[in-house]
Order: structure tokens, then sequence, then C-alpha cells
């Protein structure tokens, strides 16, 4: 256990983790806030090994709105937290200083970082540190993250503060809270603040936040405080007064408080010579051509198609092959020793088809993993993302997402899992739900084998045809689903979209690397036990049969006779053969399945085109397609989907209403083209 | 900028929300409509009245806005930008 708990915090796009990977190195622990997808990272301070620090996501208020806030407010309020480091982009100093606004009424010792101001003394601008620190009473140090510049000052004053008695630092917050409050604000603020000083002591609530709270109507805050009906009435009658007085309402006069004290602030303190910066220049003559009205999503199709291409040919894919040697030949190695202790059969299959399998399933996955989060990282880190979401926000409006929701749904098309992943940038609970159910439904690169089994013996003439619609299928059943769900179960207030377009940056290759590491070692972490145990149910249901005696003929397996029972339920979809039943089932260990096990229960390889032609018609072939695409996606993709979800009840539900989809529609492609063909 | 905020008396400057107002023209915010989550977020984010506000762009596909105020850029919808009165002043 380390001697101080220290929170980072600060906006989105302020370098924030480039700051926590200098102050931490790649010492860090990433995990979830309790009860909710938000990640935690923690780490110890390389130079300062008594203090461990928390990164709390980007912010930009401390409003009950967002799970973010709400994690890190509950987070400084009731975990110990010893001092915050409020980091602070000196470029951006009006907004940002927002939440230091925020964060001062928490009552809590707190360092200012003021970053980047390299950007603002090369822009011939200048912040008056020393002053801002009085303004704000609180100590400032500039410093800039990404050229490692002011760090070791930051730390110093860290251990300054932590070490200040405890008396000094009670002292200080007796006298905090009149500073930037005036006229009719400050009679309202005052006149509460003694109302519920005793509740709030009571309760452990710092008295100035509660008292701001109250007047925001902030329900949490409201609802911890238990504070009586008659006060209440008080209360809203005092901020009725204030209300007329200023004629506003308490949100906007809350609001222009803190702005105007901030601009009183930085005419004080801050001295522009240039008012658009060199980086602001150059991100405006980007932008002419990234969000241009006609070539802005031209080039945002053409970049991602370019990701995919790297991520799938030119690096995955020898990559993969690499691994998949290398795993190769640990398996036979291992068959190999295994051979030499004479062990039984059932053992040796255990481990070589049901263990070594399953692992080699997850780690395929990896090099995926890997590229595409190198890639994502770089667009987020660029300061692009948010010009796709800003670009593509309208395309998804209309299934009641958002545009931020574009790219995992784009990633669908290469891979579930990555997609997946990516939701965790969404900052709306419900728009990464309704994201997580509706990516399967993109068709994953696994499936192509599939397409390619299927058009050859079917449909051999229309091959691309085939193919296209069934790529146009899965998205169209993930519109209608996001317009009937966005309607029902998601229905209720979206997150607001209303966010910041950052400037341009050059991003940190430690940031990226260390974002890259953290992604495929969270999947292997998390996923690893649910692939490891389907994959090896998997195997156990392919090669045994129910006396639990190995079997050498697939078609006396388990899978076999479910594959017969489950035979009936597709009779509406125009194929009950045990087969195809077999297959389905072995698809989720991973959709290329389907074609190895139809391949295995044909007997011999040739005759896979004649059982298939003798299973299938064409009308049941598509039906069949369409199945596959549809249904629950691979156990890699499904344990994502509980990971990012954080509950398996969830998971499950989800899974089976994509089954259910593909069920129904499977069902009426049947229909209709039982007619046509 | 000697304005006294009473946009409905007013004859002198031209009365509008950010959704109508011309590119590239500055605008003071007068009041910010909407409720809950956005309208907090919407002040949270800077929009406060009398804070001078400028459509910098439009999205691609006609909506969201690009929006310049206090330094930065802001992405806000169309229909949430309907909320917002400014002020040609």
């Amino acid at each position: 256990m380390s001697k101080y708990l220290l929170g980072l915090i600060g906006n989105q796009n302020c370098g924030k983790t480039t700051l926590f990977n200098r102050l931490t190195g790649s010492n860090q622990h990433v995990g979830n806030f309790p009860g909710v997808t938000v990640d935690k990272k923690s780490g110890i301070i390389k130079k300062f090994q008594d203090a461990e620090i928390v990164d709390v996501p980007g912010i930009y208020s401390l409003s009950p709105y967002t799970s973010e806030e709400i994690v890190t407010r509950d987070f400084i309020l009731h975990d110990n937290v010893d001092a915050i480091i409020n980091i602070v982009d000196a470029t951006n100093i009006e907004r940002n200083l927002y939440l230091t606004m925020q964060l001062m009424e928490l009552n809590k010792p707190m360092i200012i970082a003021l970053n980047m101001m390299d950007e603002v003394i090369a822009n011939g601008n200048y912040i008056d540190v020393k002053k801002l620190s009085e303004w704000l009473d609180t100590p400032v140090v500039p410093i800039s993250a990404a050229k490692d510049e002011g760090i070791f000052d930051l730390i110093e004053t860290i251990k300054q503060t932590l070490k200040q008695p405890a008396t000094i630092k009670n002292k200080k917050a007796k006298k905090e809270y009149i500073d930037f409050c005036e006229g009719s604000y400050h009679k309202c603020f005052h006149s509460i603040f003694h109302l519920i000083e005793a509740k709030a002591e009571s309760k452990k609530y710092p008295l100035k936040f509660a008292v701001s709270k109250i007047i925001e109507g902030d329900p949490i805050v409201i609802k911890d405080l238990e504070l009586s009906d008659d006060i209440m009435h008080i209360i809203e009658e005092i901020i009725q007064v204030m209300e007329k007085e200023l004629r506003t309402d308490r949100n906007a006069a809350i609001a222009d408080m803190r702005y105007s004290f901030i601009e009183k602030v930085c005419k004080d303190c801050v001295v522009v010579k240039q008012e658009v910066s060199k980086q602001q220049q150059i991100s405006e003559k980007i932008d002419i051509i990234l969000t241009h009205k006609y070539l802005g999503i031209p080039i945002f199709l053409l970049i991602m198609l370019m990701i995919f291409w790297l991520t799938f040919n030119v690096v995955g894919a020898p990559l993969q092959t690499m691994l998949e040697n290398l795993l190769a030949d640990i398996t036979h190695s291992i068959g190999l020793g295994l051979k030499n202790f004479h062990v039984s059969a059932w053992l040796y299959s255990l481990v070589i088809d049901g263990i070594c399998a399953g692992v080699s399933s997850v780690l395929s996955f990896l090099p995926i993993i890997v590229l595409l989060f190198f890639f994502l990282s770089l667009l987020e880190d660029t300061g692009y993302m948010a010009r796709v979401a800003y670009i593509m926000d309208k395309a998804l409006r209309r299934i009641g997402l958002s545009g931020r929701s574009f790219v995992p749904m784009l990633l669908g098309f290469g891979c579930s899992v990555p997609a997946i992943m990516a939701t965790r940038t969404l900052n709306s609970e419900k728009d990464r739900k309704m994201t997580i159910l509706l990516t399967p439904f993109m068709s994953c690169s696994a499936k192509i084998p599939i397409y390619g089994m299927i058009t050859k013996f079917f449909f051999p003439n229309h091959a691309t045809l085939v193919m296209f619609s069934m790529y146009l299928l899965g998205i169209v059943v993930a519109i209608i689903s996001g317009l009937i769900l966005s309607k029902t179960v998601f229905k209720g207030d979206s997150v607001p979209f209303v966010m910041e377009l950052p400037t341009y940056r050059i991003p940190n290759a430690k940031s990226v690397l260390l974002h890259m590491l953290e992604k495929a070692k969270n999947f292997i972490k998390k996923a690893f036990t649910i692939i490891f145990i389907g994959s090896i149910l998997i195997w156990f249901l392919q090669s045994f049969n129910f006396s639990f005696n190995m079997v050498h003929d697939a078609s006396h397996s388990i899978l076999a006779h479910i594959g017969h029972y489950i035979a009936y339920i597709f009779q509406p979809l125009g194929f009950s053969d045990w087969r195809a039943g077999s297959a389905l089932i072995s698809g989720l260990a991973a959709k290329e399945s389907v074609v190895s096990t139809l391949e295995v229960l044909a007997g011999n390889k040739g005759a896979l085109g004649h059982v298939l032609t003798s299973i299938f018609t064409p009308a049941s072939a598509l039906a069949f397609l369409a199945f596959t695409i549809l249904y629950v996606p691979c156990i890699a993709a499904f344990a994502t989907m509980k990971q990012e979800l954080n509950s398996l009840k969830e998971a499950i539900l989800m899974a089976l209403y994509q089954t259910g989809v593909a069920y129904i529609v499977g069902m009426i492609i049947y229909f209709v083209f039982n007619m046509i063909l | 900028m000697n304005c006294n905020m009473d946009c409905k008396n007013c004859s002198k400057h031209i009365f509008t929300t950010i959704d109508e107002m011309e590119l590239h023209k500055k605008a003071m915010i007068i009041k910010v409509g909407g409720e809950g989550a956005l309208r907090q977020r919407l002040l949270d984010m800077g929009l406060t009245p009398k804070t001078m506000v400028e459509v910098n762009k439009v999205a691609p596909l006609g909506d969201p806005l690009e929006l310049k105020l206090r330094g930065y850029l802001l992405s806000i919808r169309k229909a949430d930008a309907a909320k917002i009165e400014v002020c040609y002043v």
C-alpha cells in the first residue's frame, strides 16, 4: 500500500494520459471503477514511490449527468484521496479552469499542473504563474508533459503539499469559500451555506460543493444530504430570489459566476499577443481538407480502408501467419512429447485439439487487436476521432446513436472483438450498449470463408452479388434494429452531443504504445477464460459421445446428436440437417469453423459439394448464410461483449436477441427466395 | 458592446439563434434554452450569456455545427443550437 493516494483530473485532450505516463512509467494497472465500465488507471509515481496516482477519465465538469463525471466525484469524495492533481491546458485556459473552479469546492489539497506551457511561450504569449497561483490559492506548476519539462518541479510540489501539517491544510480550508463569488449569487450561496452546514458535515460532504450542487439542482447530492422538506422549501425561495435579482436561472447563474471569475483571473494573469496560436492555425488548415464539405467523408473512408488494408493484409497477415506457425510448432512439439509418454488418446486430444487449439484461437486475435488499436490511438491522439464523430454524426442520429459510434461499427467489418473494445471511448452508456449490440451484425472477416463455400457450390456465377448482398443485409438489419431499439429498449435521454474539436497534435509515441499493450493485455486477461472454456467445451462435444467415450467418427459425437435435435428448429429456414446444425454450433468457437466442421462431417473432402447440395436448396443456402452472419457472434466476441458490458446477463440477452433476429431474417429469406429461385 | 440584453425592446441589434447565424460572423449569447443534461453541458462548455460566439463551419452532411468560442472549437447539433439565442452586437 502506498502512503498517499492522488487523483489526476482534467479536461479531455489536455495531455492527461501523457502526464500520467510520464509520472508512472510503464508501471500501470488498468481496471474499472466499481460498477461501471469506466477505465481506472493507477500507478506508482516513479520518483516518489510513496504516492499512487489514479488517472480519471477526462471530464469538463462535475455535473451528475455522465458516468465519467459521477465516477470522478465519488472517487474524490469517498476514496480518501489525499490530493488532486488538476491538469490544465494552458493553451485553452479559460475553459479548463471551469473544472478547476469546481474541484476547488471539493476542499482537498490541490496542485495545478499547467500543461503545454511551451506552446504558450512559443506563441509569444505569457501566463503569470505566480499571480494565477495567488488568485486560485493553489500551487501552480508550469509543465510540458509532451516535452518532459517541469515534471520534477511538479513532483516536488506534490511532496510539499502532502507534507504540509494537517493544521495548515485545515486553516486553508476554512478561509477558502468567499473568494470568487459576488453580489446576489454570493448572498444566496451563504444563506444556503448556513442552512445545510450541520447536515453536510455529518454526511461528510465538502460544504461548498454541496451548496453549489444544491443550487444546480443536483439530484444525487440533494438525495444524499436528506434535507427536510422545510429546509428544501426555504432553499428554493432563496434561489428564486437570486434568480429574480440576476434575471436569469440558477444553472446559468452558477456557470456565469464561474466563467466571470475566470475571465477576471485571465485578464490579470494571461497576456495574449497572438489570438490564434500557430497550432490552431495549422489545425484550421488541416480541417479545410479533413472536414471539407465534399472531401471530408471520402477521405475518412479512405483512411479507414487503409487501416483495414494494413491491419488485415500488409502487416497483419504476415504477423498472423508467423504466430500461427509458431503456435503450430509448439503444438507439434507438445504432441511429440505426449506421444513419447504414451498418454491415452483422450488426454492427447484434450491437450492438442482442446487446450492448444483454444489457446491458439485466443492468441490469433492478438495481431489484429494490437494493430487496430495502434491505428485507433493514432486517430484518437491526433484529434481526428472527434472530427470523425463530427462528420458522421448526422448519419447515425436517426438510429439513436451519435457520430462517435461510427468507428467501432466500421471496425466490425474487420473483427467484432476490437470493434466492441473500441466502444470504450463512447461517453454515453446507452450509445455504448447499442453499439455493442449492433456491431456484430457487421459481417466480419472470419465469415468470408463461409461466403466462399456457399457461393462456390450454389451461386458460382453470382458470387460477388451474393457476398455484397450479405454485407448489405447486415447493415440493413443493424439499421432496422437501431430504429426499433432506440424507440423501445434504449429509449430515453441520450448524452447530449456537445463535443470539443481539439487542436491537432502529434501523438506521443509512448502513449500510443502503452495504449496498444494495455488493450492486448486486457483482452488476454479478461477474454481468456471464456474463450478457453468455450473452445474446450466445443472440443468435448465434437470428440465424445453420450457415454463419454471418445469417437473417431464425428457423426457419432454429442455435437452430431445435438445437431440432430436442433435440426428441427431450422425447418422453417429450409435446412433441417444435423450437419448444418452441428456446423452452426461449432461456429460459436470461431465463425470459420462452420466450414471446417461441414468438411469434416461430409466425410471426405471431395464430398462436400455433394453433401451441401443434398442439405440445401439455393434458397435455404441463402437462409443459412444470413443466419450465420447474424447469429451469436463467436465466443471471443461474446467474451468481449461481457467484459465491456460488465454484465454476463446483458451479454446473454444480447446474444439471444442477435440469434432471434438471425432466425427471423433467415426465415423471411427462405420464404421469399423459395418462391423466386 | 453596450447592450442591456433586453432583446424584446431592442431595435438596434439583430436577434437570432445560433443555428440561423451567418458563417464567420460573431454574435453575443443572450440566453441558453433547453433543459437538464443538455443545458448543463452547454453552460459547462462555456456557452454562457454575454459570451461571443461564431459559427466556423457546418459538417459535410449539413449538421452538426462547428462553433468558435473562448478560443476553442466546439461542435453542437443544429437542433440544440436553435435553443441558444444570440444577438449581433
